[in-house]
């Protein structure tokens, strides 16, 4: 598709635009992929306005003094997705990027048995032979081949996803603008590798878009502690279980992260997640790109069917030929985009179709302020342990069951917890001696079959959770000094996220590539020239990635240079 | 006493006995001694004493034949103060003061050389935890083994000014002076800290023996050298929370007030009573920090105060790797590793000056006294280096396209600083110089390395080629001259540093 811009006017034209209310290119929402979306924009010579509708920046990575003294990652809380390219080329680590790895995993079980594995594989190895000596072996062979699985997803996702479309064959994108994009060498390079695949990975990566994560793992696991544990990363997000076709894709999600080139490492950025969002943001100021917050966009405006610019919903009128949206489908594609703008009938069904987007939330947060370490039964006593994820999943009964209650309305009376312990991690995240406690807790859903959450149902929740802990760490409701309870609507209402699921919309077949969010809309392209889409919802996925906005972003140069793409280059200036 | 042991232990509790009753004040006792006062039968006791003496636990005189106190060994005397040589054979490894306390907490039991000492390389399996500490709490590293020096007496300052390229007439009572010292045709010998205790008192922490040197250069002098290195046993505690642990563990020093390289003496333990300790505000971290100078039968104390102390702070014991990857980050350049001193040089090429160690920094050409190298120092001066110690950085992109070629992510992370010095190339042509330490620094997420390359090829921005172990191979990578340190929080040197406590 050719877009012949008002763009014309150009990359770094410089209208003079602060305060006249015109801009090269608009951001809608302040979320950490709109402020990455702003910093490539304005790195590249771009006059950007980010418009947040909350009075704070960083969307679902929010931190927050909730109480004096104690710091708490509201919503997300470890980084690993990040993707290198945005982290060097936005030059993060000099604004503020500060990871510090948790390099173990504790799965506390009943009785004071537990299930961990550490950073040295040959510990990890001995701990596993308690549980089965098979397993332990079978550990090397599954990590190697997730590795390999995760390097695959680095390489798909390198390239917008029109252009794999072309490259590998798939015609699932029926608008012939889609696949007359050249090929690039990167694309190319990305056709070989996968004709180059040999059969057992392609099948792998078959699997692991279909298989339920509990059959997946069976494939090489027999301990249904060990399977609970590695099914852990499968669910989280998702209104799944373990034992739901489709949760090996989560599982894959997850292990495309990675750390400085360590695929599955994850990282605690000190401050919390809010220092992200605050990290990309100073990088995209120090490009000259202009933050709002309090301004919530109502519409985008068009002109002679391309974007003419935003609406406020105090009426306010933006001018930019381009306009990029990190909102949810049902705000960017059903809300703010008017479908008669749409030229021709590209817009049909688009509203219809952003309504039935399924993002319905299943996770809830509990954030706790306590007077001292918690004593795991397992491990009483502090440790390294203690810096690493601990979660309670001991078994695949168990978090079936929790999923259970909320397939039918409920939450999970004994939940699925991961949690971490930032104030071990990062001394200034709680007064010395104090600590924080990060639980994400599963499941939760948007709307109970009975009853309110606005009705007490939001602490019987909370007590669950604290329930469920001391039953691994006895004393616990005793230590806490502070709780700060969140349920989906509370993350609707707070991030902005329509049925608060964390990624934007589930990640499942039916929203995944070219579908997500829309086939109309796949590619980071909206049917209305110089709109595009730049958040979770899109072909990257949900968390602190700020992938998905550096290939919109970059689509938007290309656009506006009507070059091919450049989504490929790793090291190129954009 | 010994309660009546079961079958089979009671050769161990006997043995045990025995092994008690060796101590630095009853260090050598003969057999038939030995016997009557345990109530053993000389052969039991002859049998016994001699597995204690083949397990190294206690020793043997050579002239009387009489069994001897092993210093050092475990279940004798107290493990501090050992000296350097124990005078019997075989020469047991040496043990800094704090050893019972470290050996109780090295879990990996990867315990490295250090002139003789054994010190841990790392506590935990892995260094990550240990490293991160020191950039985002505190980090307890044993530095005992540095060979410490005491100059004293009306000349001091003249035999330090004679020595040292730094101007020991400008460093107060309460300074420490970070400096070099060179040979006479201005070869750098070593770095070091020097503090100056009294007028007429100083301290030279160094990491080779000088103790010859500093002697002869002051000979004539009213000056007497001492070489103290086991009474003093030394803990650097380095990192953000440093200031807050280092107040809550020591009573009668105003941290507040101690600039960067000021030294202070106060007393161990909240409340004191613990011993005295000098505390320095230096280290090998480039974070903020403190060094404790403590005589070695209060060392315990000191370790114990620190520890409790930082336990709300996130205080971990580190070891040599997580210091050396610190130490890396802040462009500090090692002996032995990034330079050889003069004194170790076999042919002339390996010989640096201070500015070409990239110390150039610490001669002062205008200072009023002679001082050992000046000349040499001088005409180098007028004719510039021929060799610069220069940052090198590889950035996350060169990586990736050097790992893409065999299909894999980088591999770089996680590996402690490498000490194989590799040569560096002028990009696609000669070799101009050697990289010497190099490591990824997981803070900066950038591969960096400390550098020796020819004058010409040392200008920041100038690009160059590093070698780098890609899979099997070796690859050039283009790497830039950037500037050192290539970490450098403003809390290193701030003149009220953090507290470092919320609320
Ligand atoms: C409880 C929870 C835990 C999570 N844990 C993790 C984790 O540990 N690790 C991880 O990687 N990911 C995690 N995630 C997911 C991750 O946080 C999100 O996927 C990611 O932050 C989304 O970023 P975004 O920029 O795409 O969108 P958002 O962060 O949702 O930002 C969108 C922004 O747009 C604004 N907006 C919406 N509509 C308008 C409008 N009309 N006008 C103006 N502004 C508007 C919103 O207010 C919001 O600020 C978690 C999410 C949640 C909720």
């Amino acid at each position: 598709m050719t877009m012949e811009p008002a763009a014309a006017d150009g990359i770094g034209s410089g209208t003079p635009s602060r305060g006249g209310g015109r801009f090269d290119a608009i951001v809608v929402g302040a979320g950490h992929n709109g402020l990455v979306a702003a910093a490539y924009l304005a790195r590249a010579g771009l006059d950007v306005v980010v418009l947040e509708s909350s009075p704070e920046i960083g969307g679902a990575t929010r931190s927050e003094e909730a109480f004096p003294g104690f710091r708490f990652s509201v919503f997300s809380y470890l980084v690993s997705l990040l993707r290198p390219e945005v982290i060097h080329e936005l030059d993060l680590v000099r604004h503020g990027l500060f990871l510090v790895p948790t390099a173990s995993t504790l799965n506390p079980l009943p009785g004071g048995d537990c299930l961990f594995r550490e950073a040295d594989p040959q510990r990890t190895y001995r701990h596993i032979v308690r549980h089965s000596r098979r397993d332990a072996e079978a550990l090397f062979e599954y990590k190697l081949e997730m590795r390999r699985m995760g390097h695959l997803m680095y390489r798909l996702q390198r390239a917008a996803p029109d252009e794999l479309a072309a490259a590998i064959g798939d015609r699932v994108a029926e608008s012939p603008e889609h696949l007359d994009v050249d090929v690039s060498a990167e694309v190319a390079d990305i056709a070989r590798y996968f004709l180059d695949l040999p059969a057992a990975r392609l099948r792998t990566f078959a699997q692991m878009l279909t298989m339920s994560s509990a059959d997946f793992l069976g494939q090489w696991f027999e301990s249904d502690v060990l399977k609970a544990a590695l099914s852990s990363s499968s669910i989280i997000g998702s209104m799944l279980s373990p034992r739901t076709p489709g949760s090996a894709y989560v599982l894959l999600h997850h292990y495309m992260g990675e750390v400085d080139g360590v695929y599955r490492e994850w990282g605690f950025q000190k401050g919390g997640t809010g220092a992200v969002a605050a990290t990309i943001a100073r990088a995209a100021r120090s490009h000259g790109a202009e933050i709002r917050t309090d301004s919530p966009v109502a519409r985008v405006l068009a002109r002679d069917g391309r974007t003419a610019g935003v609406v406020l919903a105090n009426g306010d009128e933006l001018r930019a030929g381009v306009v990029l949206s990190s909102a949810a489908p049902q705000i960017s594609l059903g809300r703010l985009l008017d479908p008669e703008d749409v030229p021709g009938d590209a817009g049909a069904g688009l509203v219809e179709r952003a309504a039935r987007w399924q993002s319905g939330g299943c996770a809830g947060k509990v954030n706790l302020a306590i007077s001292g370490l918690p004593r795991f039964e397992c491990m009483p006593e502090p440790g390294p342990h203690l810096s690493g994820g601990i979660t309670i999943a001991p078994g695949l009964d168990y978090v079936d069951r929790a999923y259970d209650e909320a397939k039918y309305g409920g939450f999970s009376e004994r939940p699925f917890i991961d949690m971490i312990i930032p104030s071990v991690l990062d001394p200034d995240m709680a007064p010395p001696g104090k600590h924080v406690l990060s639980c994400f807790v599963q499941y939760a859903p948007y709307e109970l079959a009975a009853g309110d959450w606005d009705d007490g149902k939001r602490e019987a929740f909370g007590d669950s959770v604290v329930r469920t802990l001391a039953e691994y760490a006895p004393g616990i409701e005793d230590q806490i000094l502070h709780r700060q309870v969140l349920v989906p609507p509370d993350i609707e209402a707070i991030a902005g996220i329509p049925g608060g699921n964390i990624f934007h919309g589930e990640l499942r077949l039916s929203q995944l590539f070219l579908l997500r969010p829309d086939p109309a809309a796949a590619a980071f392209r909206t049917p209305l020239p110089g709109y595009y889409l730049c958040g979770s919802s899109t072909q990257f996925g949900g968390g602190i990635s700020g992938g998905p906005a550096r290939l919109a972003a970059l689509r938007v140069l290309d656009d506006l240079r009507g070059v091919e793409s450049a989504a490929g280059g790793g090291g190129e200036t954009p | 006493m010994p309660r009546q042991a079961p079958q089979g232990t009671q050769a161990v509790q006997r043995a045990l006995a025995l092994l008690r009753s060796f101590t630095p004040e009853a260090p050598e006792h003969r057999l038939s001694e030995l016997a009557a006062a345990h109530g053993l039968h000389p052969s039991t006791a002859h049998r016994l004493l001699g597995v204690l003496e083949a397990e190294g636990l206690i020793g043997r005189s050579p002239e009387s034949q009489a069994y001897r106190w092993l210093p050092g060994a475990p279940g004798t005397g107290v493990a501090g103060s050992s000296p350097r040589h124990n005078g019997l054979r075989p020469l047991e490894p040496l043990r800094t003061p704090f050893h019972r306390r470290t050996s109780a907490l090295c879990e990996s039991d990867a315990w490295r050389d250090w002139s003789g000492y054994t010190c841990a390389e790392t506590y935990e399996p892995t260094p990550e935890r240990e490293y991160w500490a020191v950039r985002n709490a505190a980090a307890l590293i044993d530095v005992s083994p540095l060979f410490k020096y005491e100059i004293a007496g009306a000349d001091a300052e003249r035999l330090l000014d004679r020595v040292m390229t730094r101007d020991f007439s400008k460093c107060r009572t309460g300074r420490v002076m970070y400096t070099s010292w060179c040979t006479e045709d201005g070869h750098l010998l070593q770095d070091g800290n020097v503090q100056r205790l009294e007028r007429e008192r100083f301290l030279v922490s160094a990491a080779e023996p000088c103790l010859r040197w500093f002697e002869d250069c002051g000979w004539g002098m009213d000056v007497d050298v001492r070489d103290v290195s086991e009474e003093i046993g030394v803990l650097a505690l380095q990192g953000p929370r440093a200031r807050a642990i280092a107040e809550a563990a020591t009573t009668g020093i105003d941290f507040g007030a101690m600039r960067y390289f000021d030294l202070a003496a106060g007393e161990i333990g909240a409340g004191g009573g613990g011993g005295p300790v000098t505390v320095t505000r230096t280290g090998y971290t480039g974070d903020l920090g403190y060094e404790f100078w403590v005589a070695a039968e209060h060392a315990e104390a000191l370790w114990d105060a620190l520890v409790e102390a930082g336990r709300d702070h996130g205080l971990l014991p580190a070891g040599l790797l997580a210091l050396d990857m610190a130490r890396a980050e802040a462009g500090l350049v090692l002996i032995d590793v990034d330079y050889v001193s003069a004194a170790d040089a076999e042919i002339e090429v390996l010989k640096v000056t201070p500015a070409e160690a990239g110390l150039g920094f610490t001669v002062k050409l205008d200072k009023q006294a002679d001082f050992v190298g000046r000349r040499a120092l001088e005409l180098e001066r007028d004719r510039g280096p021929a060799w610069a110690m220069v940052g090198l950085e590889v950035d996350w992109f060169e990586l990736e396209r050097l790992w893409s070629e065999i299909d894999l992510r980088p591999q770089v992370v996680g590996q402690p600083a490498c000490r194989e010095p590799t040569p560096v190339f002028a990009p696609g042509g000669w070799q101009v110089g050697q990289c010497t330490t190099r490591f990824f620094s997981p803070l900066l997420k950038k591969y960096i390395g400390l550098a020796t390359v020819r004058g010409e090829a040392a200008d920041l921005g100038t690009e160059l080629d590093v070698e780098v172990a890609v899979g099997y191979g070796r690859r050039r990578a283009r790497a830039r001259v950037v500037e050192r340190p290539f970490f450098n929080p403003p809390r290193k040197t701030a003149v009220d540093p953090m507290a470092g406590v919320n609320g």
